[in-house]
């Protein structure tokens, strides 16, 4: 029988060196005649151990990481293909702590299956949910993701079967679903990997939104920084479409439903859903003011659902396992799972789905295994560019969307960007104004001329510059955006700049040392 | 002559790529990216054709175009280089190894070097946090860099 090696196609294994280890791979199984296949699966998110190669084996899969290019033919020697012995060797990959220790509902599939195999996707489960929505009724649908306690994973948090209810009973000659791919936050690669591990999942919870809303099309919008996810989505189309999974007749249906996928071009701010149909529409990104929502005016002016990957992703399993299933996981009215990218300086960095309700501490002392430096952490910040920095004080909030709230944060896309004791977070803060101020889209005030203050300010802050009532007016300045501003962007900016100046209030005052400006200009 | 025989082959061009892209909904997006990729920027000679193919003004075709990051008005050096200057990245040394890079090759953010070997350009995420500094390398990715990778990295596209 023909030896499946996997070695990940995901960006994070390649960056890592993985399309000159399968390159390699392939030619020393040619050269020696053995009778093995080389798959490009997704990766399992255990980024310091990547590239990680696994072999399915009689005795189950046996993982080896992380593999170079040169270990090929010490490896072959050491008998890979049978799973045999070597320093690399890491065993079962899925007894790995970190691992092991993880709920995988949404990605049960990825870094396992060949991403782009129809026959995988429904060995592993794939199309059941689909087959079970194909036979109720749209409400029962709703009713049924409603009753998962799901909740809009790109941020937000808001319940996703209330949306998708807003336009089931929109009208409506045309209705669309969009897909929010536009994963810009700092820290966060959860869409990222389950669109090049697992890109099927993200087609199957679109056409169930389509169906539980009377939607026939659907468009994702992928930003262009994601090339190996731009091109796993398209093929997936491709394939499903010939699998007769999308189209006119869905899984022979009388329902229809068909997507494509729209590339990005660059602007954070599109990430904002207004802001994303404005683009999808072909214009500048200019957040919209709300109301209208787009369940009732969104792309084109029709009735849109827009969800963001994580969320359509978690719909497949909910319509396969049931809502009780999807909701024993979590506390309170944060129900299911959520994958947590633990990323920056930390020694185990990756992706991590677990129940909500464990905390910030274990994620990071426990799980990560504290910094890659092997330094103190200093500080944390949690939900991307416009969440709060978390000192270790906190490290006993547990990963709830009230909870966060609570500790004035917020979970966001759920990444976590850990900072060792060297990081300085009057620096932290200039840049959150500095990242504002280049990405606001220019519609209100608060956020266009309220960032470029807010960078001028922390400039006169480190030079010395009557740093007390610049602080005061940071302050007020944090206020005015955080209230006035018309979306996230400008909103949300006063988190990280607030929470540094909260919970470190000694990295702002005056370095007696430093006698120039701060030069350092982004953009 | 020279300059407008090019502008021509320009324009014939982008009328195909709006021929081809003008049915799809909201096709101003798909007809940027394409024509980018055709020429390695947004030429100037493209922006009437595309108003007129899709019944707008030249203003609101070149405010989308100078809304977008992504979208270049002059054509980029033989190399683009991305670095990456978000949160996850600065967290392992990535704001220094920026400024490495672009003391190496004598540019700001944004630039292209005087020999025309790289253009440099500051990009906000590239979803390759647990395997920071990141960067991209025309479209090839690259985790944990380091001093000697951008010392490298420097040396190559300079060759």
């Amino acid at each position: 029988m023909t030896v499946k090696i996997y070695i990940p196609g995901d960006s994070g294994a390649v960056a890592l060196g993985a399309d000159q280890l399968a390159l390699s791979m392939r030619k020393a199984v040619q050269a020696q005649g053995l009778d093995a296949r080389i798959v490009r699966n997704g990766s399992r998110g255990l980024y310091w151990l990547e590239p990680m190669v696994e072999i399915e084996t009689d005795a189950g899969r046996v993982a080896y990481g992380p593999v170079r290019a040169s270990d090929v033919d010490g490896l072959l020697a050491a008998g890979l293909i049978e799973g045999g012995g070597h320093p690399l060797r890491l065993g079962d990959p899925e007894e790995i702590p970190f691992l092991k220790r993880q709920s995988r509902l949404t990605f049960a599939r990825c870094g396992v299956t060949d991403p782009l195999s129809i026959e995988d996707y429904r060995s592993h489960g794939g199309l059941a949910g689909l087959t079970n929505a194909i036979a109720m009724q749209p409400k029962a649908i709703v009713e049924q993701v409603t009753g998962s306690g799901l909740r809009g994973r790109g941020g937000a948090g808001f319940p996703t079967g209330i949306k998708w209810n807003t336009v089931l009973e929109a009208d409506g000659p045309q209705k669309y679903i969009v897909c929010n791919a536009d994963e810009g936050d700092s820290g966060t690669f959860a869409d990222r990997m389950i669109m090049e591990g697992d890109p099927f999942v993200v087609i199957e919870g679109m056409i169930i939104a389509g169906i539980a809303t009377g939607a026939t099309k659907g468009y994702v919008y992928l930003r262009s920084e994601y090339p190996h996810a731009i091109l796993a989505m398209n093929r997936a189309v491709v394939i499903a479409r010939e699998a007769g999974i999308l189209g006119a007749s869905v899984l022979g249906s009388d329902h229809a439903f068909d997507m494509e996928i729209r590339v990005g071009a660059g602007a954070y701010v599109c990430g904002e859903e207004t802001a994303l149909l404005e683009s999808l529409e072909g214009r500048r990104g200019v957040v919209r003011a709300k109301p209208p929502l787009p369940a009732h005016k969104g792309f084109l002016g029709r009735p849109t659902v827009i969800n963001n990957v994580i969320s359509l992703a978690s719909v497949p399993i909910i319509m396969d396992k049931g809502a009780d299933y999807y909701r024993d996981f979590g506390m309170g009215r944060s129900r299911g799972t959520i994958p947590i990218q633990i990323a920056g300086n930390v020694k185990h960095g990756g992706l991590f789905e677990a129940a909500f309700g464990m905390t910030l501490g274990e994620l990071i002392d426990d799980i990560a295994g504290g910094t890659a430096t092997g330094r103190p952490v200093k500080a944390v910040q949690v939900g991307g560019p416009l969440g709060a920095y978390f000192p270790r004080e906190l490290f006993d909030t547990p990963f709830d969307y009230e909870a966060f709230a609570g500790k004035d944060g917020l979970i966001g896309h759920a990444g976590i960007v850990v900072f060792d004791d060297t990081a300085d977070m009057l620096k932290q803060a200039r840049f959150a104004f500095e990242f504002c101020a280049v990405e606001s889209c220019g519609k209100c005030t608060p956020c266009r001329i309220g960032s470029t203050r807010g960078v001028e300010v922390t400039d006169n802050i480190r030079n010395g510059i009557d740093p007390e009532n610049q602080i005061t007016l940071m302050t007020d300045l944090c206020n005015t955006m955080k209230f006035g501003s018309l979306c996230a962007l400008g909103g949300f900016t006063p988190y990280p700049v607030m929470s540094a100046l909260t919970h470190f209030p000694e990295d702002f005052r005056p370095d007696p040392t430093m006698t120039g400006s701060m030069t350092q200009a982004a953009e | 002559m020279e300059s407008r025989s090019m502008d021509a082959d320009i324009a014939s061009k982008t009328e195909a790529i709006v021929g081809r892209l003008k049915p799809l909904e909201g096709p101003l997006l798909p007809i940027l990216h394409d024509v980018q990729k055709e020429f390695g920027y947004v030429p100037k000679a493209a922006l009437p054709v595309i108003a007129s193919g899709l019944n707008l003004s030249r203003a609101e075709v070149h405010g989308v175009v100078s809304f977008y990051h992504d979208y270049r008005e002059e054509p980029a050096g033989r190399h683009v280089i991305k670095m990456c200057r978000a949160e996850a990245c600065q967290s392992m040394g990535g704001d220094e190894l920026g400024e490495r890079l672009l003391a190496l090759l004598g540019v700001d953010w944004h630039e292209t070097s005087a020999d025309g070997a790289a253009t440099i350009e500051p990009v906000y995420c590239l979803g390759l946090c647990a395997c920071a500094p990141a960067a991209m390398v025309d479209g090839q990715v690259i985790g944990r860099l380091d001093e000697k990778m951008v010392t490298e990295l420097a040396r190559a596209v300079k060759a």
